[in-house]
């Protein structure tokens, strides 16, 4: 097996142990690269069915390509797709220039509470990396959240081998994270393998690319003249930046993601 | 055909402030394995310091930062000529060891760093300790700074043999002892020229060295059911092989009941396969109408590993608080889990000095190592953690929390047991 195989199968694992343990699952697809290769696996490992809901977390300010991907392969891939918005929050004209850290809050970890109180899900599959950001390497498989969303990272669970935390609190909930050991070209690579289908964002045009995306005014394209899958893996061999220095709210302050992370966010 | 890289991870331990973190940094920086933003970060936090602050690429935590401390776990990636290597960070104070036991159970090799001045301190024992329990014999240890003795090879040699005569008790025999200055980045990449002396390779050769765990292809079959799965009318067993390999048409047995049934399919998502190796997730149906669920192990027949309800093990005893006589606690090892009880305490290690406690008591405190006899409620399927283990090593809940983790171990100790209640204990009570 090579480094795809192994962590294609380590990742399945990590799906249906989840599945098996908690049944009332969801999981949140951002329609980013990530969460749809977390998808795409789901897929894989209940062998074409995505037998439980997906939620996107609709702030109303992402890319219009990233609507109408999202529409499209939801019904390609005929999935459950629930989407939640803070529409009081919205209607209230929320929006990153009141305060980045405030318009994540309310637009996203709100959005998502609420969404978590009317389903009940017991566990979310999210689509995280430990090399995206120093805070994300530092979780776990299973991932506890309180009734407040917080993340006491002060005090994980020991989480030994395989053996993850499946019994909780009825007021909390786990955060499976099945990428967690993967790269950022481990994806790119994994897409062009599986031939993955990915919003248009992130192929270059008119020397301008976006390496991850979210929110459409939160988004700093990169110079790249990548506009395919190959060169896109080619220019990750060689860059000297990290995958998220065009996301606004990774750069407020040192510790903000910390804080926006330990308080729900994703 | 590119040539395949060989993947590794492994795991730095030892004691507060001797430079885990900062050996990570430098390993980073050093192999270029660094973004330039993430440099900048660093000398923008460290305001002004000539020294970077090397440990604050892993801890990231607020806490940690302010008070230079590891709190959890972190993995990165670090990549040499000839392996892509992962990293686990392990923190260094006696409140995180459940955070080191949670890096060290996922590492293949250690390194164990020591601090030239300081020492063999109390974290040192515990974490050689604690890794040699859990399997890792493949360990390097690294002498670090150096440069505070100025490179001197008797302050070395000196530390080495302390350190040798300490792993010899826990039956570690290292990989190679290698002094460096991870401050001044010497005999970490390239060989140092302040330490002459050194005949050996610097740091990154000999982790270029480390070996993977054996396959597990050619051993006999090992397939937990993770779970049953409907799809349409149809019903598919989901789990992982963990050793050996699978074919169509193969004969099964069911443990721990033991029922045989034929195997009809092995499918992947638009794949219909003949065999699956060691490693491959997949779904499997059957020939026959037949009742599995999650914690069944499939195997074949003649080559099946034991079935048990009482066996002696080591455990780690990770809880804040100690296990006392009438806990019920569940056994989780690979996919089965039961209720089960600690029967007997036959010794209790203290886990720094690995002396053996003296309290005959029925209780295990947090952090000691206890070899006990476990009853568990039904049968479960294991084997010594020496001769297989993915069904050798198990965690302890107790009010739905992991209190322990633990090894089993070879039943002739168990032998011992019997002999000394039959002829000894039973006597004396009749």
């Amino acid at each position: 097996m090579d480094r795809l195989d192994i962590l294609e199968n380590q990742s399945i694992f990590i799906i249906r142990e989840a599945f098996a343990q908690f049944r009332k699952v969801a999981m949140l697809w951002s329609v980013g690269k990530d969460s749809t290769t977390l998808l795409w696996l789901i897929r894989k490992a209940f062998l074409g069915k995505v037998p439980f809901p997906v939620i996107h977390i609709d702030t109303s300010y992402k890319f219009k390509e990233i609507y109408e991907f999202r529409d499209r392969l939801a019904v390609e891939w005929q999935l459950d797709l629930r989407i939640a918005r803070n529409e009081l929050a919205i209607k209230n004209g929320m929006g990153p220039e009141k305060s980045k850290f405030n318009c994540c809050m309310e637009l996203k970890t709100n959005a998502l509470k609420m969404a978590l109180e009317q389903y009940g899900f017991k566990a979310l599959y999210l689509a995280i990396r430990r090399d995206e950001h120093g805070i994300r390497a530092k979780e776990r498989v299973f991932s506890v959240r309180d009734e407040d969303f917080q993340w006491d990272y002060k005090n994980q669970p020991p989480e030994l081998w395989e053996q993850y935390k499946t019994t909780i609190d009825k007021q909390k909930h786990i955060r499976v994270h099945p990428l967690l050991g993967w790269r950022e070209i481990d994806i790119w690579e994994y897409i062009k393998r599986e031939n993955i289908p990915v919003v248009s964002l992130y192929f270059a045009k008119g020397n301008k690319r976006y390496r991850s995306i979210g929110c459409a005014c939160c988004c700093i394209p990169i110079e790249s003249k990548a506009d395919n899958l190959d060169k896109i893996i080619e220019e990750l061999k060689t860059t000297s930046i990290s995958e998220r220095s065009g996301r606004a709210q990774d750069k407020e302050s040192t510790f903000i993601m910390q804080k926006l992370r330990s308080l729900g966010y994703m | 055909m590119p040539e395949k890289r060989k993947l590794l991870k492994f795991v730095i331990v030892g004691h507060v402030d001797h430079g885990k973190s900062t050996l990570i940094g430098r390993l980073l920086f050093d192999t270029n394995s660094l973004p330039a933003d993430k440099i900048n970060e660093i000398k923008k936090d460290a305001q002004g310091n000539s020294d970077l602050e090397f440990a604050h690429l892993l801890d990231h935590f607020e806490e940690e930062r302010q008070q230079d401390i590891t709190i959890d776990t972190t993995q990165v990636f670090f990549k040499t000529k000839k392996t892509d290597f992962v990293i686990i960070d392990a923190p260094g104070h006696r409140e995180f060891i459940k955070n080191m036991i949670t890096g060290a159970t996922q590492a293949e090799a250690g390194i164990l760093i020591v601090d030239v001045k300081e020492g063999i301190k109390e974290q040192t024992k515990r974490h050689a300790y604690f890794l040699s329990l859990l399997g890792i014999k493949q360990l390097v240890v690294v002498i670090n700074k150096m440069d505070l003795v100025n490179y001197k090879k008797e302050k070395f040699m000196k530390l080495k043999q302390k350190i040798e005569r300490f792993l010899n008790k826990i039956g570690i025999k290292p990989v190679s002892y290698v002094p460096v200055s991870c401050l001044e980045g010497e005999n970490i990449v390239l060989k140092s020229k302040k330490m002459k002396w050194y005949k050996a390779e610097p740091l990154v050769k000999i982790l270029d060295k480390l070996k993977n765990l054996p396959s597990l292809l050619f051993r006999p079959l090992v397939f937990p059911v993770q779970d049953v799965f409907k799809l349409d009318s149809r019903r598919l067993i989901l789990g992982r092989v963990e050793a050996g390999i699978l074919r169509k048409q193969d004969k099964l047995k069911v443990l721990p009941e033991g029922k045989i049934a034929t195997l009809k399919s092995i499918e992947k998502y638009q794949k219909n396969l003949d065999k699956a190796i060691t490693g491959e997730s997949i779904a499997l149906t059957f020939e026959e109408p037949i009742f599995i669920e999650r914690g069944n192990i499939l195997c074949h027949p003649q080559k099946e590993p034991k079935v048990k309800n009482r066996f002696l093990a080591s455990i780690i005893w990770l809880a804040g608080e100690e296990f006392k006589k009438e806990d019920t606690l569940f056994i989780r090892c690979a996919t089965q889990k039961t209720s089960c009880r600690i029967e007997k305490i036959f010794k209790k290690i203290d886990s720094v000095d690995l002396r053996i406690i003296k309290e005959r008591d029925f209780k295990i405190k947090p952090l000691e190592v206890a070899e006990v006899l476990i009853q568990t409620k039904n049968p479960i399927v294991i084997e010594p953690f020496e001769k297989l283990a993915v069904l050798g090593r198990f965690v302890l809940e107790r009010d739905e929390e992991v209190c322990a983790g633990g090894i089993i171990l070879e039943k002739n100790k168990l032998c011992i047991y019997w002999v000394y209640l039959v002829f000894i204990m039973i006597p004396l009570v009749a």
